[in-house]
């Protein structure tokens, strides 16, 4: 047995233990979190389940099969779509099915979709990948107001919930029984998507992302491949899909146009497409933007256009990425001397960002309030746009953090790089355990 | 039949350009056979044709008694055929372990496995460590493969086309661009890994030709002008006017 054997073995094991924890700490989190949250979070909660089991499942492309889709959420919408009939169905005594079982049934929809569209649009990766799938969403979207029978029209299928026969009696007619219905399939879902990625057919996957003409040759089609992923990718839309229709009772072709399929791509993204987690990070972040400060500002969208931008140029590995920055400093014990350097250098970005945005705000209000209406509420405080010293001062904030910044970005940097050094000395190589694509 | 490659009055056009014109070849079980001739003669092409890159325009590609002219690449190495490229053609986002490692997973039978967890597939990996080892890379195993050395990807790149264990190994100017010192160490490797195998090398470093191989073939202008042992070649006149008057010497 060779030196490396010895060694993959005991990482394995390790491996596999650490696994285990997290899969526990995950479970643990999901079952705690609504305890402290209000009845508005609970709804948010929901929502970020759904969202993250769809954008783990738009990554299964993106990040693991290098297939860039313009137009996923049609496998999404028509597992909600197929969820709310089955929900119909089942509600007019149709057939005595356990709704909390709805989304499998929007998968295996999902899952049929995919298997007929990808048979033909996963030929190629690249340009021609993304315009095949941004047509068939343009087409579906278009489908989907026409073609009233299944879909409903303009005003979407809607069904009830709670029709169904209970199951063990759990009704979801209050929304944490649809919280703890939407975790439970979260989890389920995740865990199939890990163990899918790190299966012969997801590591071929990546393989075939990263060079497809390689993988002929050594005895892959990269379209079955890409096909497989595909497949794979839109069972678990359609399980999301599923979620959804339980929760919202409603689905319409907002689910399912281009603009749901652009939010996908966005949430991926921002989380991080190289990392197995990075979408749920990204998930969550959309939907509290989404929820929470939409409700506090309506230039949401705008902020979350410059997320995205600042996410491409400044970070390209995401959010995850950002926090991934920090295991080299970790593993040297170093992560401590991280804090001061940050917290000085948190000072001046606060203070840009508080002074950016409140122009910005401040500007809106101005264009956008009725005669009269010169205060507005921002930042706890209550602002008279028509004054100038509000907008002095936050110039005043804003050029101050930036000039500020200038300052601390050098001294941040150094003392991640010095945090980071002890790893560039020829260390062991079994301590070298890399970036690792999962 | 104990040939492993058998080409008759195979041809490839690209538009009006004919690159390979009529080329009759056998490659026996077992041997190692090197295709050498001047730049441009269509020694990459022929490699293309033979293992399904490219469609040939007409004429017949035999593996083991099978024609597999205009066969899927996948499909010809499924019958027994790996390659290596010469221009270095890796899994650059994957680690060194992992290129090996779907360099194995076909062979093993796990094809388009979606309810396995690789880390569990025993075979494979310990098929993945015998080759690291045998290319000498098993200390870099955990790298990316983008951040290798050129020699050592290069070594990769045979090491995947080996992983799968195929019968007939073809490789495309394997020690390009090596060192004096690595193209000792890429001849012996080769060496080791092809025994019992059939070996067909492209390369330019006459060296390691005349020293590998058991035949030769000279490729001009899309066409073999010469099949024979190395000592034949040597004094082959014909040979001799192909290389402009240059001599074919071992250290040339």
């Amino acid at each position: 047995m060779s030196n490396l054997t010895q060694i993959r073995k005991a990482e394995n094991i390790a491996r596999k233990k650490r696994l285990r924890i997290l899969w526990l700490c995950f479970a643990v989190i999901l079952v705690v979190l609504p305890l402290l949250a209000t009845k508005f979070g609970l709804t948010i909660l929901t929502q970020i389940c759904v969202a993250s089991v769809f954008a783990l499942a738009y990554n299964m492309l993106l990040g693991q099969g290098g297939m860039l889709s313009f137009g996923h959420a049609v496998y999404f919408g028509l597992g909600g779509y197929a969820s709310i009939h089955l929900m119909e169905y089942v509600g007019t005594g149709g057939a005595p099915i356990p709704l909390v079982l709805t989304p499998i049934f929007g998968g295996l929809f999902g899952l049929v979709a995919a298997l007929l569209i990808g048979s033909f649009s996963t030929r190629r990766a690249g340009t021609v990948f993304a315009m095949i799938s941004f047509g068939i969403a343009e087409l579906v979207a278009a489908s989907a107001i026409i073609l009233v029978g299944f879909f409903g029209g303009e005003e979407g299928m809607s069904s009830d919930r709670t029709m169904g026969p209970s199951f063990f009696g759990y009704e979801m007619i209050p929304q944490i029984e649809v919280y703890y219905f939407a975790a439970v399939w979260f989890f389920l879902a995740t865990f199939a998507m890990y163990y899918f990625s790190r299966s012969p057919a997801g590591r071929m996957a990546n393989a075939v992302r990263d060079n497809a003409e390689r993988a002929q040759f050594i005895g892959y089609n990269p379209q079955k491949i890409r096909l497989v992923s595909f497949v794979a990718s839109g069972f678990f839309a359609g399980i999301a899909g599923g979620i959804f229709a339980i929760q919202y009772e409603i689905v319409t072709d907002s689910n399912l146009n281009t603009a749901a399929s652009g939010l996908v791509m966005l949430q991926a993204y921002i989380g991080g497409i190289g990392y197995f987690v990075g979408p749920v990070i990204g998930a969550i972040v959309m939907t509290l933007l989404n929820t929470v400060v939409s409700g506090m500002t309506d230039l949401w969208l705008l902020y979350t256009g410059l997320l995205f931008i600042g996410t491409v140029l400044l970070a390209p590995n995401g959010l995850t990425g950002l926090i991934m920055m920090h295991t080299d400093a970790y593993r040297n014990g170093k992560l401590s001397t991280l804090v001061k350097p940050y917290l000085i250098g948190l000072i001046p970005l606060t203070a840009s960002f508080v002074g950016i945005i409140s122009l910005v705000e401040m500007f809106s209000h101005r264009n956008e309030q009725t005669v009269g209406d010169d205060v507005m509420p921002l930042f706890f405080m209550n602002i008279d746009v028509s004054t100038s010293e509000a907008w002095i001062a936050f110039t005043i904030l804003s050029l101050a953090g930036i000039i500020g910044l200038r300052f601390t970005i050098p001294m941040v940097r150094t003392a991640w790089h010095e945090a980071n050094e002890a790893l560039t000395l020829p260390a062991s190589p079994t301590k070298q355990e890399g970036a690792k694509n999962e | 039949m104990n040939n492993a490659i058998s080409l008759t009055d195979l041809r490839k056009s690209f538009g009006q350009m004919e690159i390979i014109r009529g080329v009759h070849l056998d490659i026996k079980k077992g041997e190692r056979h090197a295709i050498i001739g001047p730049n441009g003669a269509g020694k990459s092409t022929l490699f293309h044709l033979i293992s399904g890159h490219y469609q040939p325009s007409s004429g017949s590609v035999i593996l083991n008694d099978e024609e597999i002219g205009g066969v899927m690449p996948y499909d010809i190495y499924r019958k027994g055929l790996a390659r290596s490229f010469q221009v270095t053609n890796i899994f650059p986002n994957l680690t060194v372990y992992e290129n090996v490692r779907c360099g194995a997973l076909w062979a093993c039978g796990h094809g388009y496995s979606f309810w396995q967890q690789v880390e569990n597939l025993e075979d494979v990996n310990l098929k993945t460590e015998e080759i690291l080892e045998k290319i000498n890379l098993t200390h870099r195993h955990n790298v990316p493969a983008s951040l290798l050395a050129y020699a050592e990807q290069r070594a990769l790149e045979i090491g995947i086309t080996l992983a799968g264990g195929a019968d007939v190994i073809m490789l495309d100017e394997p020690t390009a661009g090596m060192s004096i010192g690595e193209t000792e160490q890429a001849v012996e490797l080769i060496r080791s890994v092809t025994e019992g195998k059939t070996l067909v090398i492209v390369e330019h470093d006459m060296g390691v030709v005349f020293d590998l191989a058991d035949r030769i073939s000279v490729l001009v202008y899309g066409e073999i002008i010469a099949t024979d042992t190395p000592a034949a070649i040597r004094t082959n006149k014909l040979v001799q006017e192909a290389y402009l008057g240059t001599e074919v010497t071992a250290d040339a």
